[in-house]
């Protein structure tokens, strides 16, 4: 069948609705209106920015989590025509001076966690968004029809418009709406294209890919809002992408008060990045790939479902490798002005199997969580297969974290018996098998066979192989590396029990952008006591959601340090950057705020978010609970594979004598210590954050941060 | 005996240097900061910086999130 044609596509569009309005300049970081989109009924609208919203919940996720308290109910379920994603920067999001301002935050009700998830991404689509006028864009409803939404911030129209004829996969529909909606080649690069795809329709772990548009390599790049299957809710409702165009933007277009103090902080980690990345980091050669071997080398890489932190084989799939087959030399900055440029790619792939097998595309990636979960922690150590998986998650719109972690859970289940050829419908899911490991997310994409169980996510899993299989309920539990519903990402944390808690005592669930403490905890012994530990498990979530209302990207803050950072009191923090933050938000808003001040703009939204949760019927201690496979060693394989660390622990640490005792009865003893470690963490890190001891934020805490409406109030009374 | 970040140690041998250490400890991330007996030491002099006998030695890997 010939393919449709742009034109062929165009002609093929009908619309439904369509809203003019008069483009607004940007005033001080902020558009002043969000543009809700409803797809049941076809109105568009716009809404004010009040006062008290950027004074409580300042932009982006705050923005985003605010409208979506008001859209939903706590029976709203995540394919409920009531849920939304909404879309937003952040008063600092597309400032050029600075690297990494073009972050985008997406909130939604879960399909995996059926409560409140955000999850951020790069790419255009943001700061385009705010600069075309809306500092947020809400999207409730469910069309009837295939349907884009095209938000034109140059001649100041949204539309609904129905489109039967383009792809749903995204390396195609973002290369279709970026040709159709671009005036020519040149102008693509004012197009930003938010799609997901075939894999989003059938699973729970749907991903949004937003795009930018690489100038140099002449293709329509992606990066992912990953986490909380937020893609499976956009085609949900029908939609096939969301386009926003706008033209014209400049180093001043957030209208800052004070555009010399991020000239200021602008060229000085310019220069950082420049001199220092290449004895750093190295970000502008390999991306966040540099860390493989890193994980490797302090046993922290997940291996064959999170057992183990380390294998021989890691070399094969380490930077070194990376960096042969990233494209060099080419600018790979996912926003305008970031100069650390990590968003590295395979050019020229020749795709091997599938629906596309035979087609040469660029791979956007991989990252280190994709080589760490599609590789490691399946047992694969050949580049080529985790480029493929790689290439079919994005396009598919498919999460890799999370289909690295249940596909790793599939494996386990499967060599323990849990699972067999008979139940994975002829997939031998073994470590290693890396030709299972591609079919299976073929087959999840499609929603066939046993890819349509393990698309359901690593929880619904659980109780599936035990209805149906009959499998051990806590022998899953275990090993089922997953909190709150959200698959773990790809780290382990046996050995560091202030990361055990950054993973569990977490508004979302299982992922690591509220706080990384591993090397804190574990290497540096830096935080040794539950105060400490409790203190570090307040400020750093605190300080990364201030990323999420702002439009930013953590990896400036501590992936590049200035040279002279290891002289300062709190190197860990980067106190340099800290102040370019201050210096950045004081200077676009022109509201002068301090150190102290970012911290409590988070807290306010954190625990707003955590009443948000306790809402939607989460939000409580038991939700905080962890598998005992991220706590410790679950079977009697793992123990001895790292014996003597084990036994050390527990003469040292429990008080025991293991010389005589049964490698079972060591599993057994080490684990009740640990746990009791948890469950004394939890306690320290509620009480540090003005919690009480199920994890309910207290009336007291609401008070002081100037959270009390009255909504939120009657939550926290309900749970008290 | 070297002790370091309280919970490591490293056998002392004459010359003994600052890169020996993290070598020793496989410590091989790219940001480290070096302290031996509370000084600092930069990461250019690593290699020529030798560790005496019993020295409390701080190795801090200073990435703070993933």
């Amino acid at each position: 069948m010939t393919q449709p044609t742009i034109q062929d596509m165009q002609l093929a569009h009908k619309t439904r609705a369509e809203f003019t309005y008069a483009v607004p300049k940007v005033h001080r970081g902020y558009a002043g209106h969000t543009l809700y989109v409803n797809l049941s009924d076809n109105t568009i609208e716009s809404r004010p920015v009040t006062a008290e919203m950027k004074r409580i919940f300042v932009g982006g996720k705050g923005f985003g989590l605010w409208r979506l308290w008001h859209a939903v109910t706590p029976q709203t379920t995540w394919n409920d025509p009531a849920n939304e994603i909404v879309i937003a920067s952040g008063p600092i999001g597309g400032t050029a001076l600075y690297p990494g301002t073009g972050k985008s935050l997406v909130v939604s009700i879960s399909p995996l966690t059926k409560s409140v998830v955000d999850s951020n991404v790069g790419g255009y689509f943001g700061p385009l968004l705010k600069f075309a006028g809306w500092d947020a864009l809400e999207i409730q409803g469910k069309a009837t029809a295939e349907v884009i939404i095209v938000i034109d911030g140059d001649t100041g129209r949204v539309t609904i418009e129905e489109a039967p004829r383009e792809a749903v996969d995204t390396h195609l529909i973002t290369e279709q709406l970026t040709a159709m909606y671009a005036r020519d080649e040149k102008d693509r690069r004012n197009v930003s294209v938010v799609s997901a795809g075939q894999g989003s329709e059938h699973t729970r772990i749907g991903c949004l890919n937003v795009s930018w548009y690489d100038v140099r390599r002449g293709k329509a790049r992606v990066k992912q809002a990953g986490r909380g299957g937020i893609g499976t809710v956009l085609r949900d409702k029908g939609i096939k992408g969301i386009v926003v165009r706008f033209t014209g933007m400049k180093a001043d277009s957030n209208d800052p008060a004070n555009i010399q103090r991020i000239r200021v902080v602008g060229q000085n980690i310019n220069r950082e990045i420049v001199e220092l990345d290449d004895e750093q980091n190295r970000m502008r050669r390999v991306g966040t790939a540099h860390l493989v071997e890193i994980m490797n080398d302090y046993d922290l890489l997940p291996v064959h479902n999170y057992r183990y932190g380390a294998h021989p084989d890691a070399a094969k799939i380490a930077s070194p490798v990376w960096d042969a087959l990233f494209t060099q030399g080419s600018p790979d900055g996912c926003f305008y002005g970031c100069t650390m440029a990590c968003s590295k790619g395979v050019d020229g792939y020749r795709v091997k199997t599938g629906p596309y097998a035979g087609e040469c595309v660029t791979v956007d990636g991989p990252e280190y969580e994709t080589v760490a979960g599609v590789g490691a922690n399946l047992g694969i150590f050949e580049p080529e297969p985790i480029i493929e998986m790689n290439f079919y998650c994005d396009t598919y719109g498919i999460d890799t974290i999370s289909f690295a972690t249940l596909t790793a859970f599939v494996m386990e289940c499967y060599e323990a018996g849990v699972l067999d050829q008979e139940k994975t419908g002829g997939l031998a899911l073994r470590f290693g098998n890396a030709d299972a490991a591609i079919e299976l997310l073929h087959q999840m994409a499609a929603g066939r066979g046993f890819g349509r169980i393990a698309g359901l996510g690593v929880r619904a899993m659980k109780d599936y192989f035990v209805e149906h299989f009959g499998a051990d309920h806590g022998f899953l539990q275990d090993i089922g590396m997953e909190n709150k519903g959200l698959e773990y990402s790809e780290y382990v944390t046996k050995e560091s029990l202030a990361q055990q808690g950054g993973y569990g005592l977490t508004n979302k669930g299982a992922q690591h952008d509220e706080a990384w403490l591993i090397f804190m905890d574990m290497v540096n012994n830096q935080i040794p006591t539950f105060a400490d530990k409790a203190e570090a498990l307040h400020y750093f979530p605190m300080w990364r959601t201030w990323f999420g209302l702002n439009g930013l990207c953590k990896l400036p803050w501590n992936d590049i340090e200035p040279a002279d950072n290891a002289l300062t009191a709190e190197p860990a923090k980067v106190p340099e950057h800290v102040h370019n933050y201050v210096e950045l938000f004081s200077g676009i808003t022109g509201q002068e705020v301090t150190q102290e001040d970012l911290i409590t703009m988070s807290e306010r939204v954190y625990n707003f978010q955590r009443v948000f949760n306790l809402r939607m019927g989460f939000g409580t201690r038991e939700h905080d609970r962890i598998p005992y496979r991220s706590t410790g060693p679950v079977t009697v394989e793992e123990y001895e594979s790292r014996s003597e660390r084990y036994d050390k622990q527990l003469r040292e640490q429990v008080g025991i004598d293991p010389a005589a005792m049964t490698t079972r009865d060591k599993v057994a003893a080490l684990r009740q210590y640990r746990e009791g470690q948890y469950e004394m963490l939890v306690d320290a890190v509620y009480a540090r954050r003005g919690w009480n001891a199920n994890g309910v934020p207290t009336l007291e805490k609401l008070v002081e941060l100037g959270i009390d409406f009255p909504e939120v109030v009657e939550v926290v009374k309900a749970n008290g | 005996m070297i002790r370091v970040n309280g919970q490591y140690d490293v056998e002392w041998r004459p010359g003994l240097t600052v890169q020996d250490v993290l070598n020793a400890l496989k410590f091989t991330f790219r940001m480290i900061v070096v302290k031996v007996n509370g000084q600092v030491v930069l990461r250019p002099d690593w290699a020529a910086t030798q560790v005496p006998d019993g020295a409390e030695v701080q190795a801090l890997h200073l990435i703070s999130g993933g």
